[in-house]
């Protein structure tokens, strides 16, 4: 049996969650270690607040991840990270989140300030998580944080077998030509990246 | 994905004749089906008006020899059931399987009803996977029991079994199947009228206590035993809370064995009296309705077992999805002394964040235009479709909604003997040629005093795209403004949903005609635009909007009102622009009235 990890991938409609949770499962699958997950369709997908599930190694039931259950979660939103954090951390799981803030209409009608980063922060530091903050906005498209974020999180160790070869190789199958150059330097650009 | 395993399953049973409406979580079935180049297709396949009509193509087809299948989603069966419910009574000798994805949790619909009922009100046999590899498999025993039975077969999926990921070994594609056909009325009657009634049920009923034998004797049906050998306790369990229920049972190393139960109507009545049988308890765990639990109670009573049959407790336990930490609660409720559901102590949950509307979404710019028109006290009716959210902030348009098609007669019953509150009712496209069309009859033979406004986007945009009638995309144009005209609207206006103020006028010329009037705001889907505009040409940098500080009055018109998520509240509280965002449709331009809002010039790269 290869070692259980659950994955929560969260973001906001649009993002492109589903392309996280699909270059994640292609590299896995080139290391052998098997994964189940799922993700979000239908109206969430407008603008709204999205997930994936994405349950690897073994053994597995079904695809989704109890609450309170995911060792690790994935976030391309800070909002939608403290979201995810609190739904579903483990106490003491990892979260990886692009340092990147598209606010909800409650912002844009001013009816509430968009959480500062110390939020994100304290609802991390309240289940012990550990949290790694990727900067996004120095990279060319703001919409390249989906891999910068994969590059850190390759570089972490912290999912076992995910290597930047493999990464790669998913990204290669997943981008057309066209983008996968673009995407490849931030990819190993990010991966030389110290801690902000 | 469970939805691509369908796909796939249809092609290797060699199914004829496919037909759909689409729906969350069933739509992806149809995009692979769509993929194949229609003249390389050995299948039929059709996107077809309304669910019912879907499933009627689907009868008549395997009324004629051919095996075929329908998918949509859970409530697309109460538009289909009128006819569904003949179809066990009849020969249906190609076969045929219907597809149902319920939505446990209604995530993407306006209930989350439970439609094992309806196979039971139908007497329809009906499966239900928990997996995609499930899926699979079960949709190539459907299609053998369907055609050995000459009965309809159904599959019910839920969301997150319709979209589930996991690696699927599949099998060899059938030869195309011949196209002869088979229709021959000896095989009816296929005219359930009164005195014929009666002799096509039980022979209904027959076929179902056929099935009951079939059911008893599934691979669908599989104990999982404990790692104890002869628990005193066990758990039936159907679909993905019996993974749930598993997942649970296997991180505690309870000994519980658990019945998972594929063939879910008729229940396998032997095999769950034999399990009841086995154990001192049994707990039923299932989603939604109390569908099993009623049957099986009553089993055990004419049974005779000392089983005890447990349940699960609260009302709470009857909605949404059952997830394994919901299945904690359920088992410590029904075996406290054995289980515990685990405390939680979480920080509170940040603010929501409302799905919205697309940056350059023609249905806003409609909406922001109606809202400048409607008085205190008006009323609206919304409908299915992207357009529902136009019920949320900042719009709040529309916030009645009962199912598809319903705006227009829902509105015309709120407008009678209401001179003084004057009624607005919303409907998309693709949905007006769903069920909307015999509201707009109806309000037009009786001169029902509403105005119906057209959302039209030239699409089935919230599902995926799929092309609606009459855009030209499959089959001849209907050209809408011709159409209601001829179905006897007095009153029809055509106009870009972008040109605000032509909006507002035909709006205005409607909400004092004196009778049922029509406004089309119609613009092609934004998103569906983008998605083109990218594929052709990528890397495409069109000019956005930007906001010019020195004519900006900071009202926050654009940001808060016309509510475009592309403006942003700056620190400070300025309005901006999230260039990544906004797709310089420019439909925003007309709401600032001082004219801060302008298009970036094309060198500022």
């Amino acid at each position: 049996m290869k070692p259980r990890m659950d994955i929560y991938i969260a973001g906001v409609g649009g993002q492109g969650i589903g392309l996280v949770s699909e270059v994640l499962t292609r590299a896995l699958r080139l290391a052998d270690i098997p994964t189940i997950g799922c993700d979000t369709h239908g109206i969430a997908q407008r603008g709204g607040s999205v997930a994936s599930h994405l349950r690897i190694g073994g053994p597995l039931f079904g695809p989704l991840i109890p609450a309170g259950g995911a060792d690790l979660v994935i976030a391309l939103e800070r909002l939608e990270a403290e979201r995810a954090i609190v739904g579903m951390l483990k106490p003491g799981g990892h979260v990886f989140c692009c340092d990147l803030q598209i606010q909800p209409a409650l912002v844009r009608t001013r009816k509430a300030p968009y959480p500062p980063l110390d939020s994100l922060r304290q609802t991390a530091a309240t289940l012990g998580g550990r949290l790694t903050m990727v900067p996004v906005d120095t990279l060319p498209d703001p919409r390249m944080g989906n891999t910068a974020l994969l590059a850190r999180l390759t570089a972490s160790g912290v999912i076992e077998g995910l290597t930047a070869p493999r990464v790669l190789k998913a990204l290669g199958h997943i981008l057309p030509p066209s983008a996968f150059e673009g995407n490849r330097v931030v990819f190993e650009s990010s991966t030389r990246c110290p801690d902000p | 994905m469970g939805n691509h395993a369908l796909a796939r399953a249809m092609l290797e049973t060699a199914t004829q004749v496919v037909t759909a409406y689409p729906g969350s979580p069933t739509p992806e079935i149809g995009g692979l089906l769509e993929g194949v180049p229609e003249n390389r297709r050995p299948y039929y396949f059709e996107y077809s008006v309304n669910e019912k009509v879907a499933l009627e193509i689907a009868a008549g087809a395997s009324m004629n020899g051919r095996l075929s299948a329908v998918f949509f989603k859970s409530v697309g069966l109460n538009v289909a059931s009128d006819s569904m419910i003949q179809l066990p009574m009849l020969e249906l000798i190609g076969g045929m399987v219907i597809i149902i994805g319920d939505d446990p949790g209604a995530n993407s619909s306006q209930n989350e009803q439970d439609n094992r009922h309806f196979a039971r009100m139908a007497h329809l046999p009906m499966l239900e996977p928990a997996t995609p590899r499930e899926a699979y498999a079960m949709y190539l025993e459907a299609a053998r029991l369907s055609r050995m039975m000459r009965a309809p077969v159904c599959l019910r999926t839920t969301t997150h079994v319709a979209h589930a990921q996991e690696e699927v070994a599949f099998g060899p594609i059938a030869d195309s199947p011949d196209w002869e056909s088979g229709f021959d009325l000896a095989n009816g009657p296929y005219w359930p009228i009164a005195g014929q009634v009666l002799p096509l049920k039980r022979r209904c009923l027959d076929k179902l206590r056929r099935f009951e034998v079939e059911s008893d004797r599934s691979p669908f049906n599989p104990i999982i035993p404990a790692e104890e050998a002869s628990p005193s306790r066990g758990v039936i369990s159907c679909g993905l809370p019996a993974l749930a229920v598993l997942e649970t049972l296997h991180a505690r190393s309870a000994p519980v064995e658990v019945l998972k139960i594929g063939f879910t109507h008729p229940l396998p009545k032997a095999t769950i009296a034999a399990f009841l049988r086995a154990h001192e308890s049994v707990l039923i765990v299932e989603e939604l309705d109390r569908v099993m639990e009623q049957e099986i109670k009553a089993m055990a009573f004419d049974a005779g077992v000392s089983c005890r049959v447990l349940s699960r407790r609260d009302t709470a336990d009857e909605m949404g999805e059952i997830t394994p930490d919901r299945v904690e609660k359920i088992l410590a409720d029904a075996w406290p002394d054995q289980f515990e559901a685990a405390a939680t102590h979480r920080p509170p949950l940040p603010m929501v964040r409302h799905p919205q509307l697309c940056p350059g979404c023609g249905h806003r710019s409609a909406f922001f235009a109606v809202e400048q028109v409607l008085e205190a006290g008006d009323i609206t009716v919304g409908d299915i479709g992207c357009h529902t959210l136009g019920a949320l902030p900042p719009h709040d348009l529309g916030r009645i909604v009962l199912s598809m098609g319903h705006s227009v007669s829902t509105g015309a019953g709120l407008a009678l003997r209401n001179d003084h509150r004057r009624v607005v009712a919303f409907i998309g496209d693709s949905t007006l040629f769903h069920a909307g069309l015999p509201g707009v009859v109806n309000a037009a033979v009786n001169r029902h005093n509403l105005t119906l406004v057209i959302l039209e986007n030239g699409t089935t945009a919230m599902t995926g795209h799929q092309p609606r009638p009459g855009t030209g995309e499959v089959g001849a144009p209907i050209d809408l403004v011709h159409l209601l005209e001829t179905l006897g609207v007095g009153f029809v206006r055509q106009v870009d949903a972008y040109n605000q103020k032509g909006v507002r006028a035909a709006l205005r010329e409607a909400m004092t005609y004196d009778g049922f009037a029509v406004v089309i705001a119609a613009h092609p889907c934004a998103l569906q635009m983008v998605r083109e505009r990218k594929r052709k040409r990528p890397g495409l940098e069109v000019p956005k909007i930007a906001v010019d500080p020195a004519v900006c009055t900071g009202c926050g018109t654009c940001v808060g009102e016309f509510g475009c998520p592309s403006f942003e509240i700056a620190e400070g509280g300025a309005v901006t622009v999230a260039r990544d965002l906004c797709i310089g449709d420019g439909s925003c331009i007309q709401t600032c009235e001082p004219g801060a809002l302008k298009r970036e010039k094309p060198d500022r790269q």
